[in-house]
């Protein structure tokens, strides 16, 4: 950012709740289905249709609301939203106004700014607070450009989908710091199953206020909001375009206007898609159509119980337990599935350090070349563990084992089972490595003459031939020391 | 209580109304008049009455004000466009809008 200047950035995070069936209606969420298939008179939003809270959605919203340290209000109130445009039926949102479900929360993550290469320059623990999350419907979806120019194509079967809004405080003063919140929010709701956080498909979506002020200013700067970011990176990049826009904008004598800004991620630019409209010009009002929503404390006891260890405890817990950097212990807790992946190979292995090694090498290259995920990696955890033993008891060597490695990623199959079927155990019988030592210095006779006369680099090309002899199965140290032996003696 | 005609301008963009002059004018008068009627609900003291009274509320796992998780059959989209005045490819089709 440039000198002078200081952003404050605002984030309201959607994310669709998990749910078999609708917020207000029984229909399906199911994606993919025939436009409008998964409609009725509720979502529709036809006459005398009346709507009914799934509880499902509201317990996923508690957890989310526990998993940020938000209070979780005794009593909350449904609003109507009210606003024109063709994906929204009724005329109006249902969503929640002033007695929002949850507000009050506060999350403290590891944050850093990036280098030129993308690389995290300093780890660094930072409190952002969370102003609320509520619960609300969403709207259905507009195509523009099908057929007909002049007409818009309507398909609601989105409409009425479960969401929580997660609005910050305008907490965030750099691109990044943003990037690792939503990234922090997407792993914890992944984590505690109530959002599949796939910003591509629209599962988890983003808006950022941005405004920027001369550094040391207390008045807020005029925000502007963007929208349309639909990945983490698209999200970062979109803020640092729209601070250095303000930025450029107010010292050629300009001034920022309130609005709506759409983010272009071809042409990697902000453009205005309307100017904003106050909060009252949506004459949120009490939607009289639902009670208000009572939880009792012994239903958020109950939630707190089923609720995971969440990513960023984890990956404190990950440093501490098991001296992982901030780096690794990062990728390693991002998926829930990967943390739970570790740990158990860790405790397999009785060797951490090799554990967190072979899954953050071998094992992440391989699923990404693989383009699989890994819950569906066929090298189980407890195997990935045992393949580390065969190593550290000396059974096999780190060479071989890469070479099994490979063969379970493909076939599945125990370590174990892989080093009897082809004969893999390591050479620790000294006898068996004197005779191949042996047929090497043979073989060999004028290295052997320049080694004697001094030329003592050529060790590594005797333990390459005796290795290369054993076929990879002599071990190393083992042959070091009687080559030494051989030929110095 | 008087309503501007710049505040009847500004409800009349919002609920995307055209109003002539006249017309502004008419509803500003019977809006004020509206305004002014409800207005008397203002002397009562309602500061012990709750501003919703929940009808069938309470615990959100067992009220019958919620439901559970459970899809049912839906409308389908033929049905759901069978009174739409004009769709294409099993969407509504409406008048262009721009933007999102």
């Amino acid at each position: 950012m440039k000198e002078g200047w200081e952003a404050v950035i605002g984030l309201e995070v959607h994310a669709q709740l998990n749910t078999d069936s609708k917020i207000f209606c029984a229909c399906s969420t199911q994606f993919g289905q025939e436009p409008n298939e998964n409609t009725c008179p509720v979502c529709l939003g036809l006459p005398g249709a009346l709507p009914v809270l799934n509880r499902e959605a509201v317990s996923n919203a508690g957890k989310a609301a526990l998993a940020l340290n938000l209070h979780i209000n005794e009593e909350s109130i449904f609003a109507r939203k009210n606003y024109f445009y063709p994906d929204l039926p009724k005329g109006y949102q249902i969503s929640q106004y002033d007695k929002p479900f949850s507000e009050h929360g506060a999350v403290e993550i590891l944050t850093s700014e990036r280098d030129e290469g993308g690389r995290p320059t300093e780890w660094q623990l930072k409190r952002f607070r969370i102003t609320r999350a509520h619960i609300e419907e969403d709207a259905g979806k507009s195509v523009h450009d099908l057929g007909d120019p002049s007409k818009s194509h309507v398909n609601l079967n989105r409409a009425g989908t479960p969401l929580l809004e997660i609005v910050s405080e305008p907490d965030f003063r750099t691109s990044w710091e943003a990037y690792d919140y939503v990234g922090f929010l997407r792993r914890t709701l992944q984590y505690i199953g109530v959002c599949d956080g796939n910003m591509e498909e629209g599962n988890l979506r983003c808006d950022a206020n941005v405004s920027v002020r001369p550094a040391g200013q207390e008045k807020l700067g005029t925000r502007a909001e963007i929208k349309n970011v639909n990945s983490l990176r698209f999200l970062q990049k979109a803020i640092d375009y729209e601070i250095d826009r303000q930025i450029s904008l107010i010292e050629a004598g300009g001034v920022i206007v309130q609005e709506t800004r759409l983010w272009n991620e071809k042409e990697g630019k902000t453009y205005t898609m309307r100017s904003k409209e106050d909060a009252h010009d949506y004459r949120y009002f009490p939607e009289p159509d639902l009670p208000p929503l009572e939880v009792s404390s012994e239903w958020v006891e109950t939630l707190k119980a089923e609720l995971p260890e969440l990513p960023e405890a984890r990956r404190q817990r990950f440093m501490r337990e098991y001296e992982l950097n901030a780096d690794e212990a990062f990728t390693l807790t991002g998926e829930r599935a990967l943390a739970e992946y570790f740990e158990t190979a860790a405790n397999a292995a009785q060797n951490h350090r090799a554990a967190a090694n072979w899954i953050l090498s071998e094992l992440l290259r391989e699923l990404k070349n693989a383009e699989i995920d890994i819950s569906a990696c066929k090298i189980s955890a407890a195997d990935l563990g045992g393949l580390i033993r065969l190593i550290d008891d000396k059974t096999i060597s780190g060479k071989i084992a890469k070479d099994v490695f490979a063969d379970m990623f493909a076939t599945g199959k125990a370590p174990g089972d892989i080093v009897k079927e082809k004969g893999l155990v390591q050479i620790t019988d000294t006898g068996a490595i004197e005779k191949i030592v042996d047929e090497v210095i043979a073989a060999n006779p004028k290295p052997v003459e320049n080694y004697r006369a001094g030329k003592t680099a050529l060790m590594g090309f005797f333990v390459g031939q005796v290795l290369k002899a054993s076929g990879g199965k002599a071990n190393p140290a083992a042959v070091n020391e009687i080559l030494k032996q051989k030929l110095d003696g | 209580m008087p309503i501007t005609q710049t505040e009847v301008e500004k409800i009349a963009r919002l609920a995307n109304l055209e109003l002539t002059p006249d017309e502004t004018q008419l509803f500003s008068e019977q809006l004020a008049a509206i305004v002014e009627y409800v207005d008397q609900l203002n002397e009562l003291d309602t500061s012990a009455v709750k501003a919703w009274q929940p009808a069938s509320a309470g615990n959100v796992q067992t009220s019958h004000a919620t439901r559970p998780d459970l899809t049912e059959p839906s409308l389908g989209h033929e049905k759901a466009l069978a009174q739409a005045p004009d769709h294409d490819e099993g969407h509504f089709l409406v008048p262009r809008v721009i933007g999102g």
